[in-house]
């Protein structure tokens, strides 16, 4: 009897509590965890952007297992949480059959398009920023070779690649871009130890300039770029900081701002597919007061020159997901 | 030598090493700012206060059914196989690769085919081992953990290179046909009018662990078979004297072992998910030695510390939801109670035994 008492006033407990939270917004953060330096810490920096601004709160959780990716996204929508973002491409799968069951939730999922009408797909147009710090590679390089690091061999990732060699071989037809992928498994996201394997030997082959799109990898790749006294350039998160005068720029990605404009929106959420890019200041080239010393002044204009011309669409930078196929290399 | 009665064992024994643990998980959750009692209230409550939540503990505690009794048969021949993660992962590849070669026009087709598909290839990882065992004297411990990273590259490179969907960026098989669809639990209840969470991942396979669980009891205790492998289990010379062959008790304990690891997809592969993805066992194989030796290799008891342990990764996951403990903190929790129960045992087991005989002894005064 007492023991069914406890249990009848904890789950009024726990209603209580799930209806005072009703319609803050919810964020997922995929396996990597939310403290990885990279994509899903970005996601986090923009909700606590939000948090600290709006002074609301909101709900996270970090998941342990994929068969939870349903089960987080049914919990939360079941308790009011609305909008629900999620981190990462993995959850596309899960929200096909969870968003069709709650038409009144919002949801929004970031590097996946998923058609569903009460969903917000953020993708990023990411090889419009690698093109950029391509051609910011081909001035730095005095030879005419550079080289990319990329984590797990996904098309994703090969979107990175053949935007940096275009951008590349805008400057320098006739150089060489090499690439390597760390993996074909989710390891290939962390595994530091082989990232500066490979870029050591992409040294040895006159790589003088090494763009990482690898996650917890390419901070390997940048350690022995300053080791190895090359030139790195970092990715999703500003990394310049971490090998100051390694680091030729990062090609960041601003996975905050899809957060934080998300959380912004709330419930009211516009839904659809969302491109960022260069335009929106989705993706870019950071400069800041760790690697200034690196850009030359005609690096600068080659890059803002490109910027201009490829929002205005005089410059298209071919996709490699459009039809897995690249033409720089 | 006076011993404890058999309850004490079988019962007071792991009831003693729970509670423990969960004393030390209030105190780790204390530790941290947080009400230990909310948080048992939220485990509890999550695991078992919905059907949803039940669904969840029983798909968990399938998982580690057939993992426990797997670990289970091989201990019962003395040998330690912790391999289960490689098999349950080659499982998951012989269930896909039934499920996706024909198109299912029903479940009640495609779930023994997918049953021997499993079973197949989880013996077949499993046989590798117990042959070097059994002709080569490698031993199994050393290469059934080896096995579990080949097992995980080979099932890497598959799903990139061969299962994966083109142009997709998951690596996952692609989905499995209609009618390889297992009944969850809401669907199997509904004629009988019961009313159950219709998403929740609890299916048909956990009716196929229970049944498994039944015909490991009869292996073992009421079979020719069984009798072998508990006798080269409890002395291999004994045994040779007797005329047993310890080579082939050796393979075939260990094939029935891999099998029932394999079995596994049903559940997690064909049941929840319904397409392969990388790292489907989750660990589950690795948890079915916490849960062979919490439940003593013997059925009943498999069965409720597999009920333990999905309790324990529902509840977990109600905790992070919910409670914003950290997903390492709940990990931390799992371990505890796996170290009380499985590690730990002479720890409660001896001050017991020396209270028993103690107890006896005054008895036998009194007489």
């Amino acid at each position: 009897m007492t023991l069914k008492t406890t249990f009848l006033g904890a789950a009024a407990a726990l209603a209580l509590t799930s209806g005072a939270a009703l319609a803050d917004p919810a964020i997922i953060f995929d396996l990597g965890g939310k403290f990885d330096k990279s994509f899903n810490e970005s996601s986090y920096n923009g909700a606590e952007r939000w948090k600290a601004e709006t002074g609301g709160s909101y709900r996270d959780v970090e998941l342990q297992s994929d068969a939870q990716r349903e089960q987080a996204l049914r919990r939360f929508a079941e308790n009011g949480f609305n909008p629900i973002i999620m981190a990462g491409f993995s959850f596309a799968t899960a929200l096909e059959t969870v968003a069709a069951d709650f038409p009144d939730t919002k949801f929004a999922i970031i590097d996946m398009v998923v058609d569903a009408p009460n969903v917000r797909s953020v993708v990023f147009n990411e090889h419009e920023g690698s093109y950029l710090v391509g051609i910011a590679a081909a001035y730095a390089a005095e030879g005419d070779t550079v080289s990319f690091v990329g984590g797990m061999d996904i098309p994703l990732i090969s979107k990175f690649a053949c935007g940096y060699a275009q951008g590349f071989k805008s400057v320098k037809p006739e150089g060489e871009v090499i690439v390597n992928m760390t993996g074909t498994t989710p390891a290939a996201w962390n595994d530091p130890v082989k990232g500066g394997e490979l870029t050591r030997a992409q040294k040895a082959a006159g790589s003088e300039v090494v763009f990482a799109a690898a996650g917890g990898t390419g901070l390997g790749v940048l350690q022995t770029a300053a080791d190895e006294d090359m030139l790195a350039i970092g990715v999703d998160s500003n990394q310049n900081y971490l090998q100051p005068g390694h680091v030729l720029t990062s090609m960041v990605k601003r996975v905050d701002n899809a957060v934080y404009d998300a959380f912004m929106q709330g419930e009211d959420l516009e839904t659809g597919i969302f491109v960022m890019g260069l335009a929106n200041e989705g993706v870019g080239a950071a400069i800041d007061e760790y690697n200034e010393a690196l850009i030359t002044p005609e690096m600068k204009a080659a890059m803002d020159d490109a910027t201009a011309k490829i929002i205005s669409g005089e410059v298209v930078v071919h996709d490699y997901m459009s039809d897995e196929t690249c033409p720089a290399y | 030598m006076n011993k404890m009665p058999k309850w004490a064992d079988a019962v007071l024994i792991p009831l003693i090493s729970i509670l423990l643990a969960f004393f030390f998980s209030g105190l780790v959750i204390w530790a941290i700012g947080k009400d230990p009692v909310v948080a048992i209230k939220t485990m509890v409550q999550g695991a078992f206060g919905s059907t949803s939540g039940i669904s969840y503990t029983l798909y968990y505690a399938t998982n580690f059914i057939f993992t426990g009794l797997a670990v289970a048969v091989a201990y019962h021949a003395r040998l330690f196989n912790i391999g289960g993660e490689g098999q349950a992962m080659l499982g998951g590849l012989g269930v896909t690769l039934v499920c996706l070669a024909v198109p299912w026009p029903h479940w009640t087709l495609a779930l023994p085919a997918a049953m021997i598909g499993g079973a197949l290839f989880g013996a077949a990882w499993a046989f590798i081992p117990a042959w070097l065992q059994a002709k080569r004297g490698s031993h199994i411990v050393i290469t059934t953990i080896m096995f579990n990273y080949i097992g995980a590259a080979l099932l890497g490179y598959l799903l990139t290179k061969v299962l994966k969907v083109p142009g997709s960026m998951l690596t996952e098989s692609a989905r499995f046909p209609e009618g390889a669809h297992l009944p969850n639990f809401s669907e199997i209840l509904a004629p009988f009018g019961i009313n159950f969470s219709p998403n929740a991942p609890a299916n048909m396979a956990f009716f196929v662990a229970l049944l498994c669980t039944f015909l490991f009891w009869i292996l073992i205790w009421k079979t020719r078979l069984g009798y072998e492998i508990r006798a080269y289990g409890q002395s291999e010379t004994a045994a040779k004297y007797a005329g047993i062959n310890p080579s082939r008790i050796v393979i075939i304990a260990m094939l029935i072992s891999g099998g029932l690891a394999g079995l596994m997809a049903i559940n997690n592969v064909m049941g929840e998910a319904e397409r392969l993805i990388d790292n489907a066992v989750e660990g589950a194989g690795f948890i079915g030695i916490a849960v062979a030796l919490m439940g003593r290799n013997h059925p009943i008891g498999i069965l409720l510390a597999a009920l333990l342990f999905g309790f324990l990764y529902q509840g977990g996951a109600e905790l992070s939801f919910w409670e914003s403990i950290p997903r390492e903190l709940v990990v931390v929790i799992q371990a505890l109670v796996i170290m009380f129960t499985g590690a730990l045992d002479n720890m409660v087991r001896m001050p017991l035994e020396k209270l028993f005989v103690a107890l006896g002894k005054n008895k036998k005064k009194e007489a």
